[in-house]
């Protein structure tokens, strides 16, 4: 499902594109089946993220091999990789809405570029929002949301479209407990219907309240699988 | 949330990204531009066409010693040459220049009274030539009656005007160009400030699986309805200014103009309409190649 071999990342230079530049993965290596689910932690700055977008194509490697969702991502063509992220939900650390939506329209966006027709969007949509209790606030726009609301749209457009992997990145870090609670039984109740979950967390309360195998990286090599 | 959603036309937030303002406004500059191109490479091809027509068919003959008799006629050279001229169907208005117009001709050169200087100067003929095929033969019988005479077409100035045509429409045509690589570099650096703008939101959708083709087609459609806006509005205000400056051109430009719509002729107005419909395929075309290559920098 999700196949590292030897994988290592090192950001371009903007500045001095030729120039070296520290690596922030170093030999990674690991195999999530189909169906998994997997804690991602390590201290900040450990690579957690950049591993993350490694996953859903958002960087190359430098060096090594990548499979996602049985696909080598070194081999795959611009319009394929775009398939590809469809059936991947993500939740970033920052939510990314796009701040011209409604939280309704940000939800139904996947959807809407996978050109699925709107009225079968619709039943989703409302059923997604209920799960994350923001019915009443279809209309509003990510700006009049507070950190937690915008984190949990950004949760239900993960989900939205059931995904066939998904990958969390901080999740419940702007959530009470409550609400972190909530979340992470939607994540474990997507993965019991079978998707792949990757989440990273700092959070160890979270991680003991749901056990399962765990990745740790520091300073951008894998010290623990499992 | 049981009302209809509908979706919403513009989630990349192109009509603040892509104002409606400026590009408009430069590109119905270029439109005006292009239009008046068109028109001045229309206007110069016709003028020369009529002038072409003008020079290839005059004829100047000139018959030295035109009093003096050959030992075989009666008549005198000019008389003859004259008589032959009438005689000839191809050779229409026929008409022996005048002293006074000679003199008008010479007074640059030789002073204002010709006729005190007791110089041989030769009869002058002009007439138009409608006949078939060109005018040797009629030279020929011409020489054979008064030696020395000389019969001069246009052919030199048709050359020259032809000649002139050609690099007015070489320019036309440059200016043309000029203006739609201009017109393309435009609409490349206002959809570079545009996706500048846009950055965020378009990496966003990327990642969330939309293809380079509808990215760039929405970026594009935008950007269509941008240019067409400037290209008709900039279309339409050359059209008083083309019809001032057809009132101008107008004693120089055939009759049947004067009737036309505005004074504009008939070409003019095929080719008008095109020029949104071009500047759309710049537009469109350029849109679609510069956000493509933009999003070629994202993995």
């Amino acid at each position: 499902m999700v196949l590292f071999e030897d994988v290592w990342l090192r950001y371009r230079q903007a500045a001095h594109p030729g120039a070296g530049s520290p690596e922030v993965l170093r030999g990674i290596s690991f195999e999530i089946p189909e169906g998994g689910m997997r804690w991602l932690t390590g201290p900040s700055g450990a690579g957690k993220t950049s591993l993350l977008k490694l996953i859903y194509l958002s960087e190359h490697p430098a060096r090594g091999h990548i499979e996602v969702l049985g696909t080598p991502v070194a081999r795959v063509t611009r319009n394929q990789a775009s398939l590809l992220r469809r059936r991947i939900g993500v939740v970033y650390q920052d939510f990314r809405l796009l701040p011209q939506l409604n939280a309704y329209d940000n939800i139904a966006l996947p959807m809407r570029l996978a050109h699925r027709p709107e009225t079968s969007i619709h039943a989703d949509v409302i059923e997604i929002m209920k799960w994350v209790g923001l019915s009443h606030r279809h209309q509003a726009l990510p700006f009049e949301l507070s950190g937690g609301e915008q984190q949990r749209i950004a949760i239900a457009r993960a989900v939205v479209s059931r995904p066939k992997l998904l990958i969390a990145d901080e999740p419940t870090g702007n959530l009470d407990d409550d609400q972190a609670q909530r979340v992470m039984l939607l994540l474990t109740a997507l993965n019991k219907l079978g998707t792949t979950v990757i989440v990273a967390t700092h959070n160890t309360a979270l991680i003991q309240r749901h056990p399962a195998p765990a990745l740790r990286i520091e300073s951008g090599r894998l010290v623990q699988d499992g | 949330m049981a009302e209809r959603h509908r979706p919403p036309a513009d989630f990349l937030g192109l009509r603040a990204a892509l104002a409606d303002r400026l590009l408009p406004l430069l590109v119905g500059a270029m439109a005006f531009l292009a239009a008046l191109g068109i028109a001045g490479a229309q206007a110069s091809a016709g003028l020369a066409a009529h002038w072409q027509q003008d020079a290839a068919t005059a004829l100047t003959i000139q018959v030295p010693t035109p009093q003096a008799q050959d030992a075989t006629t009666t008549t005198t050279r000019l008389a003859a040459v004259l008589g032959a001229l009438a005689a000839t169907p191809g050779a229409e208005g026929v008409q022996q220049l005048s002293p006074a117009a000679i003199n008008n001709l010479l007074s640059p050169w030789l002073g204002t009274d010709t006729a005190d200087l007791g110089l041989p100067l030769p009869a002058v003929i002009t007439a138009h030539w409608a006949g078939p095929g060109g005018v040797g033969p009629l030279r020929a019988a011409l020489q054979k009656l008064s030696p020395g005479t000389l019969v001069d077409t246009g052919a030199l100035w048709t050359g020259r005007v032809a000649a002139l045509t050609a690099s007015l429409q070489a320019c036309a045509a440059a200016v043309l160009v000029i203006v739609a690589l201009i017109g393309a570099a435009v609409v490349s650096v206002a959809t570079h400030a545009g996706l500048a703008q846009r950055r965020e939101t378009i990496v966003i959708v990327h990642e969330l699986g939309a293809f380079d083709g509808d990215i760039a087609g929405l970026i594009a459609q935008r950007i269509l309805r941008l240019t067409v806006t400037g290209a008709l509005t900039g279309t339409a205000l050359s059209l008083p200014v083309l019809a001032w400056l057809a009132r101008l051109a107008a004693p120089f430009a055939a009759s049947t103009l004067s009737s036309a719509l505005l004074g504009l002729p008939a070409p003019l107005w095929a080719a008008l309409p095109a020029l949104p419909l071009i500047a759309a395929l710049i537009g469109w075309g350029t849109a679609q190649l510069t956000v493509r290559g933009w999003l070629r920098t994202l993995p």
